[in-house]
Parts: structure tokens; sequence; C-alpha cells
């Protein structure tokens, strides 16, 4: 089986450098410059995996990325592997290994083969009808689904690679480097545009530096010839950056494209550390030239999809770049002459070309008759009716077309080979076209898609525009240069060119054979399974729309995007409805145009840096003292301080208990801080509050609480009149930016004649709060000058003082209900501000406490906290909160809601508290509250929102949103849970210190 | 990706803005006059035009202001941008 089929040297592969690797466990060699495929190829492996349904054995089919049958897994069983990765893009390099994926126990032994013989069951849309059906049967129907579809591994430990972005600002951006993209680079470039020219591949000159067609010539050489000098002259010019290997994957509006630059991938392993894998380029161009080129079609007949079958160019591509041969008896099928040039090659270094199938009639062209002189067999208006060959094409029969093209006649001639090359026309890849927004139109007569109405600058050169002769190549691109980059000359004004004009087409969507349409295999999309026969099912069972169709065959839906198949797809439908191409649009092309790694997308966005957070100024004291950290935002706060091993209960017990009995300090630098200023303050925060706010006296503190315009409770915290026309509002830790941008919002927009400035000041203060009945003990040894009798500094009021020579404000404030005081300096004195707290209230047992414990205390007392005991759907009324919401005020934000029918309602879920039978069972926080047991369904009344046990009341308590649960204090209710019930009674939600008398114990 | 020209701060990608719905709904000046209705009409309704769409944006991670933008939104074209209190171009 082995047998080399290295047939000519290429310059593009390296001889003297002969590279080992490994497919499916057996190690093959190949050359420097070989891709997978190519490798493969040379070492006569055509069967490389198993289509996805029917598990047929299938193989190379192309030479670039719209492969759809080589897909392999790289590197399997190392951190570094990755699945279904084309074959035909893969650069090898020493210690390479890869595997076929998609069968099982081998690519040679397939199990799932059995499918291929149960086909009849497995029609379009098979998935969707089977199982549907029953539901309960779903689990059975997914294990048969995932262990017979492989769609490769993931690898199973962390990725060892380091990923990149980078921005690009460019004036011109070149995608494509073919003949058409390097002669546009070149142009914009010496015109002093800013310009960068990215290609997939890892060589430039794209197909024409292997085109060598005796009859096309630019000025007096062959193409190839031409194109390789200016290739070389790249190198001197200046503006121009060149990127290969680098796949553009999306192309966005206003010109905004990214790209994945691929660095290390054709490394081996030893030189891959280290190194950026893969970059992701996020390119935003003044001006897009797309020169994507054409995407040879296949041709749709039965059984086309056997190993051996390959594109008519990749074959060409293989033999005059790789320098292999893909077959020892080869035998084209065209309708047009592109097989022609391909058979040429393949004679021209002593290949076996045993025919040529051509549904044309004929054709004068020179290279026929080239092909006619070198006395291969032609047989024209032929077609193919069928292929043998299980794992590898043997033969193929044939049958004279009928002059309408619908029917096969006469008798079959059958031809021995091992391999087909196919020609069924060239399609503009305008993948990356349309997905910029911009719109195409069918072109009748050339049976294509081509660009037609541009939605920004960008221009389409080249066989993606629809120009496939040389002459008209280089003609339609000089003048979209002008036009485009806005210049009077170019290099291509003295350009001579010479081509062979002859190249006519016959266009047959899906070719006869002598069978009927059920009994044949006609495969459109290789990767998906889907037939000619799925598709016409399709529209027999009703579906019209090319969307529906697509989805309901999977036409196009493998990880290549139909890049082969979806033309055909669409002419059948055509064919079969009866309508115009042009009418039936094309399915949307998606980003991205080749598949992307999520290494690529999240770059350096990992670990520790996959999303940013904020820590306060005291936070290395917190870690120094064992703090466990909770996410609240995005700050690392402080959540309980566990200490000689304490749980988490243990620790908030005790951390509650001190800071009721004697002191407790809480890190509240998270607290979103607003500093308001302006003649109009007062009167802001009069519209932005539910409460009155113009006769809070300057030193005074007043607590908040803010609505959306729907009346629902949107923020709320304490703030403090610093001037005449200057507050301090803080808001919760999560609300912070929004509140900003809330009333930001407001007095741009709705009152902008308002004279008010807003600054966010949250990280310029740090904030140590220090609670319970020794608090003033402690502050008065930190700052034995301040006056903190409750004459002179009562609850809600605010102070300025010096600690030593730092500047601080002191808020008395409480969240605990105990006698409490928020001292705020600049942040970075925070730490040492935290310290002297801490040394000060040492003989008090001075407690620090985290956010846990600040949320039982509160709970203790009932105060709410937004975002846990609310949820967006909350009135002030609804919380009991009535005496906040100010009478007199004509207006604030949210007070029309509040008299709005839904909002008045009676039976609305509020806040009410909740007390266990069992005074040691806690509820769960979001358990949901019955008032009957034994009944179905039931209605569930509302939920707990908070709970925890309070152990100076020595039980548990819970708050609770329940409908109608003002009016039912002290009805029991039920809490079911899944092994019990729980039966709670409706309680005031104020268990602790009802009277506020400890604020001035 | 749009590329926006913020009014204040020059063109600016996206990712910089905030899109803030709907444009030139003011907010009623006596909202007690007001029936649920009306109020409701106000509070919730807002036009949702495949087409020219007058929208307002927000420079969140720029200059923070506020302004409005024409858009074509079965295109995404950008056809106006003016500052708040402008008049809008005509169409
Ligand atoms: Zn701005």
């Amino acid at each position: 089986m082995t047998k080399n089929l290295r047939v000519k040297s290429s310059e593009y592969i390296d001889e003297t450098n002969r590279i080992s690797f490994k497919f499916n466990g057996k190690t093959y060699h190949g050359f420097k410059g070989d891709t997978l495929a190519s490798a493969l190829l040379a070492n006569n492996v055509h069967l490389v995996g198993r289509s996805f349904k029917y598990h047929r054995p299938r193989g190379i089919m192309t030479s670039g990325s719209e492969e759809p049958n080589a897909i392999v897994q790289i590197n399997p069983g190392t951190n570094r592997t990755e699945p279904n990765v084309r074959a035909t893009e893969v650069e090898i390099y020493e210690g390479l290994e890869a595997s076929s994926q998609n069968c099982w126990p081998s690519v040679e032994f397939d199990i799932g083969g059995i499918n291929n013989f149960l086909s009849p069951f497995f029609p379009a849309g098979f998935y969707y009808k089977t199982f549907m059906w029953p539901a309960s049967f779903w689990e059975k129907y997914e294990f048969f689904i995932r262990h017979s579809a492989g769609l490769g591994k993931s690898p199973t430990s962390s990725d060892p690679d380091i990923y990149d972005h980078r921005n690009i600002h460019c004036d011109v951006l070149v995608v494509g480097a073919g003949i058409s993209g390097i002669l546009a680079a070149k142009n914009a470039a010496k015109n002093n545009f800013k310009t960068l020219l990215v290609d997939e591949k890892n060589e430039l000159g794209g197909s024409t530096v292997y085109e060598n067609n005796e009859f096309n010539k630019i000025n007096n050489k062959t193409p190839s010839e031409w194109l390789k000098k200016e290739i070389e002259e790249l190198k001197n010019i200046k503006n121009l950056e060149i990127k290969t290997r680098t796949s553009v994957a999306a192309y966005h509006q206003y010109n905004y494209l990214l790209a994945r630059e691929n660095l290390t991938d054709h490394l081996e392993a030893k030189d891959k550390t280290n190194k950026i894998r893969q970059r992701l380029l996020k390119i935003r161009a003044k001006k897009v030239i797309l020169a994507t080129g054409a995407l040879e079609r296949p041709l749709i007949f039965n059984n086309n999809d056997r190993p051996g079958i390959m594109l008519s160019s990749a074959i060409k591509k293989y033999s005059e770049f790789y320098g292999v041969a893909c077959g020892c008896k080869n035998v084209f099928f065209t309708n047009n002459d592109s097989a022609y040039e391909s058979a040429l090659s393949l004679y021209n270094k002593g290949i076996n070309v045993e025919a040529i199938v051509d549904i044309r009639e004929q054709s004068e062209s020179k290279i026929v008759k080239k092909v006619k002189e070198a006395g291969i067999k032609i047989y024209w208006s032929y077609s193919i009716v069928d292929t043998t060959g299980y794992k590898r094409l043997n033969s193929i029969s044939i049958m004279k077309l009928s002059n309408d093209g619908t029917s096969v006649t006469g008798s079959k001639i059958s031809i021995l080979c091992d391999c087909l090359g196919v020609a069924g026309g060239w399609t503009p890849a305008v993948h990356l076209y349309t997905q910029s927004g911009s719109k195409l139109k069918f072109d009748e007569e050339k049976q294509i898609f081509l660009p037609n109405q541009n939605t920004s600058e960008q221009v389409s050169v080249g066989s993606c525009g629809g120009d496939f002769k040389i002459d008209e190549i280089l003609k339609n691109l000089n003048q979209k240069l002008k036009d485009t980059l806005n210049i009077n000359e170019t290099d291509l004004d003295s350009i001579k060119v010479e081509i062979d004009q002859e190249n006519s087409k016959r266009n047959i969507w899906l070719l006869p054979s002598d069978k009927p349409l059920g009994k044949t295999k006609p495969f459109v999309d290789y990767q998906n399974d889907a037939t000619a026969k799925d598709i016409k099912l399709a529209l027999r069972e009703g579906f019209r729309s090319i969307e529906h169709v697509k989805r309901y065959t999977t036409t196009g839906m493998g990880t290549d995007q139909g890049k082969l198949g979806n033309m055909h797809a669409l002419g059948i439908i055509a064919d079969t409805a009866g309508v115009k191409m042009g009418e039936l649009g094309t399915t949307t092309f998606r980003p991205p145009y080749t598949p992307l790694t999520f290494g690529t997308i999240v770059g350096r966005n990992v670990g520790k840096f996959f999303d940013i957070f904020r820590r306060t100024p005291m936070n290395d004291w917190h870690v120094e003292n064992k703090a466990e950290f909770e996410n609240v935002g995005q700050w690392k706060r402080a959540w309980y301080y566990p200490i000689n091993g304490e749980t988490m209960h243990q620790a908030v017990q005790r951390e509650s208990k001190a800071a009721r009995e004697s002191a407790g300090i809480l890190d509240a630098s998270t607290l979103g801080k607003i500093d308001i200023q302006g003649s109009d303050a007062s009167e802001f925060l009069n519209r932005v509050y539910t409460n009155a706010w113009s006769k809070l006296a300057i030193g005074k503190c007043r607590y908040g609480l803010m609505l959306n315009e729907d009346g629902m409770v949107y923020d709320d915290g304490v703030t403090t009149r610093l001037g005449e026309n200057h507050y301090l509002m803080t808001t919760t830790t999560g609300g912070a930016a929004n509140v900003l941008g809330k009333l930001e919002d407001y007095l741009q927009t709705e009152w902008p004649e308002l004279d008010v400035y807003l600054t966010s000041v949250t990280d310029h203060y740090a904030t140590a709060s220090i609670c319970g009945p020794n608090s003033k003990k402690i502050i008065k040894k930190i700052i034995p000058d301040l006056d903190l009798s409750d004459e002179s500094f009562p609850h809600m009021s605010f102070k300025e003082a010096k600690i030593g020579n730092i500047q601080c404000r002191i808020m008395r404030i409480s969240f605990t209900g105990e006698q409490s005081y928020e001292i705020n300096v600049q942040a970075s004195y925070g730490k040492d501000l935290w310290e002297k707290c801490m040394e000060a209230g040492k003989e008090f047992n001075i407690t620090p406490y985290g956010t846990e414990t600040m949320h039982l205390l509160r709970a203790e007392k009932g105060f709410i906290i937004v975002g846990q005991d609310t949820d967006g759907t909350m009135t002030p009324i609804d919380l009991q909160m009535d005496w906040i919401i100010s009478k007199k005020k004509y207006d604030f934000i949210g007070k029309r809601s509040l008299y709005r029918s839904d909002t008045m309602k009676e039976d609305r879920k509020q806040l009410v508290g909740l007390l266990t039978e069992d005074p040691n069972v806690i509820l769960e926080e979001g358990a949901q509250i019955v008032s009957e047991l034994n009944k179905s369904p039931v209605e569930m009344l509302g939920h707990v929102t908070s709970s925890y046990f309070s152990p100076n009341l020595n039980k548990s308590i819970a708050l609770a949103v329940v409908r109608g649960g003002k009016d039912m204090i002290g009805k029991q209710l039920f809490v079911p849970m899944e092994n019990k019930n729980i039966n709670v009674t409706v309680a005031n939600p104020v268990f602790y210190d009802e009277k506020n008398q400890r604020l001035n114990a | 990706m749009f590329l926006i020209n913020c009014p204040y701060c020059g063109e600016r990608d996206q990712q910089e803005f905030k899109a803030g719905g709907e444009a030139h709904i003011e907010r009623p000046k006596q909202p007690t006059e007001l029936s649920d209705d009306e109020w409701a009409e106000y509070l919730f309704m807002r036009k949702n035009i495949k087409g020219v769409q007058f929208e307002r944006w927000n420079h969140a991670h720029g200059c923070r202001k506020w302004f409005n933008m024409v858009r074509d939104t079965s295109n995404d074209e950008i056809k106006a941008i003016y500052k708040m209190g402008e008049k809008p171009p005509a169409q």
C-alpha cells in the first residue's frame, strides 16, 4: 500500500529537510513545506476520515481551508491537542501526530459504517422526526447520538500556550495575497497608504505562483514567473506590512475586521514554548480590498464522495506546488476548461491521465487542443453515473448525457481509475463580503453571486469580484484601484497580457444517473452527509425558505459552513421549485470564516485576568488576617475572618455578638461615593430621592431611597451635606456605576438647566466603620480632641477631624443598629487608619467583621439590601417604607408610578419577617412560601430573601416577600422543602431593638 | 462594531459607548396631571423600527456625555450624530 507519489521537485518543498510524523499511529515521512494532506497523499493515503451521519469513508478533497472531509485531531492525548483541524492547512513538523476523528474503533474499520447501509432510514430531518418522541426517551437518544457522532475531543488539561490580541489601524487592508491582492497592496503602499496585506497561507501568490498554462502570458512571461518577481519587489516597499498564516475570521460593519495570526502552529513542540501561539488582530481599516479568490465547485453525481475523488484544482496544486501525484490513474470530470489545465499539469510531469469526461458538447480552446494532441481521451457530453471503491476509488461508470442534461442514454462505459478530479466551475469567495453587511446579486450568465452594494469603503477584486480570466482580472483591478484609492496611475497601466480566450461552461447542478434519484447518493454537503435527495425531500415536505431547507437538511451547517456545496444546494432548490437562483437569495455566511480557537478569542484574559477586580486599600490587612473573600460586583470584599479553624457559621456568630456587645469594625470602602456640587444640588437631590432634602442642615446626614421611573426601588444610601452647595452621596457597592450613570442621564438630558456637577469619588476614600457600645471610646482614643457628645455629634451627623496630620470625615451613621462611626480618609491612608483603629480597639476586643456579619446585623434590624431583598419589582410601599416618601414634593423620579393601579394593589408582594416554629431551623434563601399544604397546584405566595441564625436573639430570623404579607402578621405559613415542610409565622421585619435605643446607648 | 463619532471626543470604537434607547421622549413636566394610560405611554412604549431610528447614546467609557444618533437599523448606517438639545436633522 505504501507508495511514494512524490513526482518532481517543487521549489516550495525542501527535500533536504525530511520530517517524520504520525497519522493514526503510523509513522510517515514528508518534507518541510508539506501540509499534512500533501504528505499523506505523497504516501498514497487518501482515506482520512468518516462522514458524520453515514460514517462513509472520506478522503482529502481540497488543498485549502474549504476542506470538508480531512478533519483531524492534532496531537491527540496531549494538552496541545486540537480537534476539527483541516489536514490541508496543517504544516507538518517533526513529531506531529494526527488522527482521524468521527470513527470508532478505527478509520479502516468503523462500526458506524453500518449507518451507510441503513441510510434509507436516515432521511433529511431524521433527527427532528425520530428523536422528538417520546420526550422521556431523549436521554437514550442523546447517548446514542453522542457516541456515534464524533466531533473530536477537547483537551482535558489547561492550554499551555499564550495568546494575544493586537489592535491595528491602517489605511488599506488587503485580504488575500493572490495576484490581485499582491498588486493591490503594492499599488496602495506605493501611493503612501499605510497598507496591511494578509493571507491565510504561509506563502504569497495564491494559485498564480504555480500557474503554468503556456497560453497565458503577462509581459511575455508565464503568470507564475511574472508574479514571483512582483512578490520579490514587495520586500522593498515602505508602508506595507505583510502577515502570512493570517486568516480573516470576521468582517464587521465600519471596516472592523478580526483576523487570526498563526505564529507557532507550524513549529516543533520545543520551539513553541514561551511564544505567542496565535494572535487576534483587531483591524480598523479606512478601506478594505477583498482579494479572497474563488473556490472550485465540485460536481454533484452519484457516489461522488469516495476517497480519491478531489477537486481538479487541488490535484493541480498538489502536483505543481507540492510535487505530489494524487493518483496513478487519473480521470477528470468537468464542465469547463479548468480540468484541462490540471490534466496537462499531470501529463507534463509524466503522470498518467486516463481520460477527461466533459459534460459539454465541445470546446475549441487552445488548451483543449493541446490535451487532444497529448493523446488523452476526451468523452464529450458524457456524465459519471456511478463510482466504485469503498475505501478508495477504483472505477467510474459514464453514460452519454441527453441534450437537456436531465437524463443519460446509451451504454455504460466503465473506466478504471484511482483518482478523479472534478471541476464544476468557480464560486467567488464572497463570505467576508456578505459578513460586512454588503449585498450580493446573482449573475444568471455566470451562475455566481457577485458583490453588488457595498456598505463600507471596500472593493472586491480578482476572482472574488467575478473576474476569472487573467486579462479581465488585471484590467478591472487597475480601474478598481484607481477608483478606490483615488489615484491616476498604477503599475498596471503598462502591462501586456495574452490569454487563451475560449472557456465555455455548461452548468448542471445535479447530474443525472441511470438509477432513480432515490437509489443514488449524490452528496451536496460532504461534512454533514446531505444529499440532493435530502434537499428534494425537504422541498416535497413543504420547506421553501433556503434558511429552513438548510436547517432541516443540515446542508452547510458543518464546520466548513458548506463552502463547497452551498451553491449546488441553491441550484437544486431553484431547479426543483422552478424559481430563479437570484430570487432565492443565499444563506447567511456567519463569522468565523474558518474556526477560531478559544485561546485566540480570550487572548490574555485568562486566569486572574479573566475579569477585572478591585481591592480596597485595607486589602493586605484582610489577607494577612486570613479573611475569606467574596465578590461583590468587581470588588473583592472580606466575607468573614475565621480564627482557629472556625466554620463560616461559627465566625459569623462570634463576629455578630462582638459587634453588639463591645465593638466591631468593617471595611466599608467599597460603598459607592458620588461628590455632588452646584447651586442646584439640593433641588437635584429632591428630584432623585423619594424624601425631602431642602431642609437638611449642613453637617447632617440622611438616608435616601432612589426609585426607577417605574416606581421600583433602584438604590439606597446615606447622603451627607458637606456645605451649602456640596453633598456626598453614598450608593450600594454594586450599584455605584449605574447610579452615577442614571444621575448623569437625568442631568444631561432632562434637567440641563440645573447647576449640578457629579464626580465619582469611590476610589478616593477608604472607609472604616466602627460600631458597638464601645465605638465612641475607640474614636476618642484615636482623636482625643474631638467632641463626641451626643449633643455635639448626634446620630446622623458629620464632622471633619484630623487623625495626626491626616484629614478625615467622620459620619455617625449606622447600618447595624448600634452606635456607629464611619471614618473616611484619603485612600492611601486606608490601611494606616485601619491599623490605628485595631490598635486603639484592642482593649475593647475590637472584632473585624465581614460582609456576612454585616448582612446578619442589618437583618436583625430589618434593614433592606437593595438587590437581595428587592428585585426590581418592589416599591417603597411594598417594603413597608411609606415613611420615606415625601407627601409634599410635587415630583421625584418614580413618584407618578406609585399611583398606578398596579402599584397600588393591596395584594402585591410585601416585605415581612418570618420566624420558624423551631428557632433552630434556618430557612433557605430563595425558598418558596405557601399558605396551604397538600394542595396541588398550590399558589406560591412569595419567597425568602434573607435568612440567618441570630446569635443576639438566639433564634433564626428571615426576611421574605409575601403576597399581601403586610396584613398577615402572626399568621402561620409554610415553606415546603424537598424532605419536609417548615412551619413559619409572619412577623414584623424589625427583630431587634425596635425602638432604636442602642443608637445612643 | 460601529465607529462612532462622539460630538465631544471624535471617532471612537463602539465598545466605549452604551446605547440608551429611543431619543426625543421627553419626561412629562407634570406627571401628576397624567392618566395611567398617558403615563404608561411615556414609561413603557418604545418604537423598534426597521429603518431610520432616532436613538440616545452615551460615551460611557469616555467623556460620559449623552448625545443623539440617527441610525438605519436595517444596515447599521449612522446617518447623523448631534448633541442633546440640538434639533434633529430633517429626514
Ligand atoms: Zn466623548
